[in-house]
């Protein structure tokens, strides 16, 4: 088997020995096994005694009887063309020769970032989010049987609010890209304007992306205020805000890094009755100022930093809070706190008139399910933290990060990109593309530098983005992993020099 | 069996009726990190000071032991699959194999970060694309985008997917129709993807009227949202019929996956008309619901479709003999609809589920589910009638009407009394054309035994007195909250103020 920490590109061989690894639609055998009929009963409580019972209870003699309903001319008349199944056994052999294929944040010291980070998950969350009652139980629909869940809701609720200094906090949005949608949609509806929306060009382009995909049916003009120099300057886009424009969006710390100013942008846009969105990182806040000291009228992250594995794009963490005066506005669930018949505290979903099981076509958003389990997950890790630990982890983060971009321009050839205040990521010039760099320098070290792929930034930095390397670093790097990746770069950088 | 207040609180400890910022005591903590290995400058150095808090944040302080505590109690307030038959109607509410659960936390799964590089992606680029073709084939509609979070966010994603094909064609259509049956997302998901909604009346035996459906249809029509089987339980006999009548106005025939379980392997979408169709992982393919979330709603489409999803999506190329997975968006893709590429991991215990099960066992779970169903509605028709159709698909709609008029005991009345009894309740109130709806699915994962037990249950219920069930659950922690009162004097979040107050 490959070592996990393979430096070099892991070999992309897939296993073919065992049949039943991959399949091919297209090459599926139509033959329907023996050893399939074997696995019929995995996950199925009844006997075929008990099933003929029950057929005959319902009075039908057959199970096929059961779907006349089904038109016989659409039926399906032959077996789906799916892979043989496997019992637990194989299953787990099966999925863990898969996994040995990727590299992930055990495998290599990683400096990625990007909006999704490795910061150290405490076990306790793990063991609350593992508890069955949460995990396998759904909406809380019925008060009396889920009070476990909207306790849990109601203090998420309130440590968001604590968090960032906004008056109420949702219970859940699907992740960062789209809570900021619906943060833009909201603003439109409070303000009455769908003219403009002014984004800077340092907030995550996929959620620009996203911004761009929701309201490509609108004649919503989006300005993208170009971004350089790593922040926006506040008069720029002062001057691109008028009364038509719904919302300003700011990401603070923003994609690169980089402190913005939030505070002279929201000034601007209260002035000219916009919206302010603050697009923030959950973890900063230990140290930075919350979006509401900024003036911000509605705040939103992605909340994976608190206490979310990385799992490869989700399920993350949407985190909504907003002044109290949009509340009847706000996108997603509520709980609230009343009282039940015998005057005990307790806990509800409140507000459904806002929601699309109640107003339909006229609600806030079509948000149905949302990401529960994560806000159980933020809720014990914020819990676990208390004000103390986030101080702690945010700070650091931040020591080391500006340890990390020190020893990273100290003699390597990489230069920062950006001569701006950064928090906890920063980004680096490379001699050449940043993409072939660090490929070269991870197969030097068993260290993965940070992200080279911006894809979409080229627009923005121009054709010098294909030299730009973002770093992140967590509070779960150490001085030695930073120190040998700063040795990798420099003899990397001078094994080049030579040549 | 009325229980004593004594009695009541034995499940509500002070680690559990108290709020986790009641708990807290200064100068406790959980989390200790490690002293800064580098050098600790001021932070004042490090960044501008106006941009510095003042103060720290403003959270609880508790031990790691309060927190296990006060979160550990408070899950045992909750019904779950694990504890309790979980009937939810339109929910599924599945057992959920503990092998996901594992394997799903597998390192180089759950660690594996979302801009890891492609070439130490591989296996996870694999697996993804192996449940798009798995998608495919099961929905009858070749082309397939993970990316949607949840049933809604794949409604909307599909319904853009739809607006910029038109868009390319040169087509104007406007309205987007679906039954009144239909799940409020449906007309919430069209009204954000910038179409104007249309309900239709329907029959009244919950089907689509045909005749009311020609009505509407024109060369503005865009799209019918349709249930398929329905929010009855049914099977829309007119399924094939309907598709005709769209596809010749020119429209399209979006299914709503929610009831897929009904038909795995037995019908597909793509074969009785439809053109796009989401999956709720969480449901039919058993991702756990982590108490409303997180789901995966990915999407399927007839292959005119598919160069118009959103990316990216995972292609796969042979190259010299070596299998290679990338990230592709399509062509004419409208773009993102999100961050990242999809709840990977409740899309992939839904690969797993599915490499388990193999074709024949998905099948087979879609004839349990189905048998289940008929067998409680035939348990329970003498006294619960179901006012639509004589047998049922997956789940059935029963009415409380006639125990109601004869006795005062409502829909509401048995769903809250079943919690006493250790069953969460059933969908209640929903869908509106049956009064007194009591929405049932038992799901495939329950036996004889437990279907049995259940409409015993009914059946005590419905002999027990009307003003006792009037003021039931009398066994759960709380009792019929007020829900007026939180809709009007709003308490979302907790106050340091109401502590003194408080008890």
């Amino acid at each position: 088997m490959p070592p996990l920490t393979s430096n070099s590109a892991p070999p992309i061989i897939i296993d073919r020995t065992a049949e039943h690894i991959f399949f091919d639609i297209k090459t599926l055998s139509r033959k329907s096994s023996k050893r399939e009929s074997e696995f019929v009963v995995a996950y199925l409580f009844n006997t075929p005694e008990s099933q003929a019972d029950m057929l005959r209870t319902v009075g039908v003699s057959s199970v096929e009887e059961l779907f006349d309903q089904v038109p016989r001319e659409l039926r399906l008349d032959r077996p789906l063309q799916l892979p043989p199944p496997l019992s637990e056994i194989e299953l787990e052999s099966h999925l863990r020769d898969i996994a040995r294929q990727n590299v992930g944040a055990s495998g290599q010291v990683s400096f990625l970032g990007g909006g999704i980070y490795d910061h150290f998950i405490p076990a306790a969350v793990d063991a609350i989010a593992g508890r069955s009652e949460f995990y396998t139980s759904y909406t809380p629909y019925q008060a009396e049987a889920s009070q476990g869940s909207l306790q849990t809701f109601f203090e998420y609720q309130t440590l968001i609010c604590q968090l960032t200094g906004m008056d109420v906090s949702n219970a859940s949005l699907y992740e960062g890209a789209t809570a900021m949608v619906e943060a833009v949609l909201m603003a439109m509806r409070v303000t009455g304007r769908r003219g403009k929306v002014i984004v800077l060009g340092s907030v995550h382009p996929e959620y620009r992306e996203t911004l761009t995909t929701y309201l490509r049916h609108f004649d919503t003009e989006i300005v993208t205020v170009p971004t350089p120099h790593g922040t926006a300057d506040p008069g720029d886009v002062a001057r691109l805000i008028d009364d038509r424009t719904a919302a300003v969006i700011v990401q603070h710390p923003n994609f690169f890094g980089c402190l913005e100013s939030p505070r002279e942008i929201f000034a601007a846009a209260k002035q000219r009755g916009a919206l302010s969105i603050s697009v923030f990182d959950p973890i900063s806040l230990g140290i930075l100022e919350r979006p509401a000291d900024h003036g911000a009228d509605i705040a939103v992250a992605e909340g994976q930093s608190l206490g979310i594995p990385l799992q490869y794009g989700g399920p993350y963490l949407g985190i909504f809070a907003c002044r109290q005066e949009y509340l009847r506005q706000m996108p997603g669930r509520l709980i609230g706190e009343t009282v039940d018949r015998e005057g005990r505290r307790c806990f509800v979903l409140t507000l459904g008139t806002r929601e699309q099981h109640i107003r339909r076509d006229k609600a806030t958003s079509n948000i149905c399910t949302n990401q529960g389990l994560l806000a159980v997950r933020a809720t014990v890790y914020l819990s676990l933290l208390g004000p103390r630990g986030l101080r702690e982890v945010a700070e650091l983060c931040c020591r080391k990060a500006h340890y990390a971009a020190e020893q990273l321009t100290a003699n390597t050839g990489l230069k920062l990109a950006f001569d701006r205040p950064f928090f906890k990521e920063f980004v680096l010039r490379c001699p050449d593309d940043a993409a072939e760099f660090a490929h070269r320098v991870r197969s030097a070290g068993d260290i993965g530098p940070g992200l080279s792929r911006f894809p979409t930034l080229a627009d923005e930095l121009g054709a010098s983005a294909k030299n730009l390397l973002l770093v992140a670093v967590t509070e779960s790097r150490t001085k030695s992993q930073i120190d040998c990746l700063a040795k990798t770069i420099r003899s990397e950088c001078s094994s080049a020099t030579k040549k | 069996m009325l229980v004593r207040d004594e009695e009541m609180t034995f499940m509500r400890n002070r680690q559990a009726t108290n709020l986790v910022f009641e708990l807290s005591q200064p100068g406790r903590r959980a989390a200790a990190y490690p002293a800064c290995d580098v050098p600790a400058r001021p932070l004042s150095e490090l960044l501008p000071s106006n941009q510095l808090a003042s103060q720290s944040p403003d959270l609880p302080e508790l031990t790691e032991p309060d927190v296990i505590r006060h979160f550990t109690n408070l899950s045992t307030l909750n019904m779950s699959v694990d504890t309790h038959f979980y009937p939810l109607g339109s929910c599924t509410m599945k057992y959920n194999p503990k092998r996901h659960e594992r394997l799903a936390s597998l390192p180089g799964l759950v660690d594996l970060h979302p801009y890891q590089t492609e070439d130490a992606q591989q296996g996870m680029l694999a697996i993804l694309f192996e449940l798009q073709q798995m998608l495919g084939e099961i929905a009858g509609l070749p082309a397939v985008s993970l990316q949607p979070a949840a049933g809604a966010h794949g409604e909307m994603t599909a319904l853009l997917t739809a607006a910029a094909y038109f868009h390319d064609r040169g087509e104007r259509r406007t309205k987007v129709l679906f039954p009144q049956s239909a799940h409020g997302t449906n007309p919430a998901s069209a009204a954000i993807a910038g179409f104007d909604c249309v309900q239709l009346k329907g029959q009244a035996d919950g089907f689509v009227d045909l005749e009311e459906l020609k009505a509407h249809l024109d060369d503005k029509t865009a799209v019918f949202m349709i249930t398929n089987p329905n929010t009855l339980g049914l099977f829309e006999r007119d399924i094939a019929k309907i598709a005709h009548l769209l596809h010749d106005v020119g429209g399209l025939v979006y299914i709503d996956g929610a009831n897929m379980n009904a038909i795995l392997g037995i019908t597909r979408p793509g074969d009785f008309g439809g053109d796009m169709m989401h999956y709720n992982v969480h449901k039919t393919f058993t991702g756990p619901h982590g108490s409303g979330g997180p789901g995966a709603g990915p999407i399927a489409v007839r292959d005119f479709l598919a160069d118009y999803l959103p990316g990216p999506i995972v292609t796969r190329t042979q190259l010299e003999g070596a299998t290679r997975y990338q990230l592709t968006t399509p062509p004419k893709s409208i773009g993102r609809v999100r961050s990242h590429f999809g709840n990977v991991g409740i899309l992939l215990r839904g690969y797993l589920y599915l490499r388990t099960l193999g074709a024949a066992g998905l099948k087979a779970v879609s004839e349990q589910a189905v048998l289940n169903a008929n067998y409680l509605r035939v348990k329970l028709e003498d006294v619960l009638p179901v006012p639509h159709g004589e047998r049922c698909m997956h789940e059935f709609v029963a009415s409380a009407q006639k125990s109601k008029s004869e006795k005062g005991i409502t829909a509401l009345d048995i769903a809250k009394r079943l919690l006493d009894y250790g069953y969460y309740a059933p969908t209640v109130y929903f869908p509106l054309v049956v009064p007194e709806a009591l929405m049932v699915e038992p799901t495939e994962t329950e036996s004889q035994q437990t279907l049995d037990d259940f409409a015993d249950t009914i059946r005590t219920i419905l002999n027990e007195s009307p003003e006792f069930l009037h003021s039931a659950p009398h066994a759960t922690p709380v009792s019929r909250p007020d829900e007026v009162k939180a809709g009007r004097q709003l308490v979302l979040r907790w106050k340091r103020h109401c502590a003194r107050n408080g008890k």
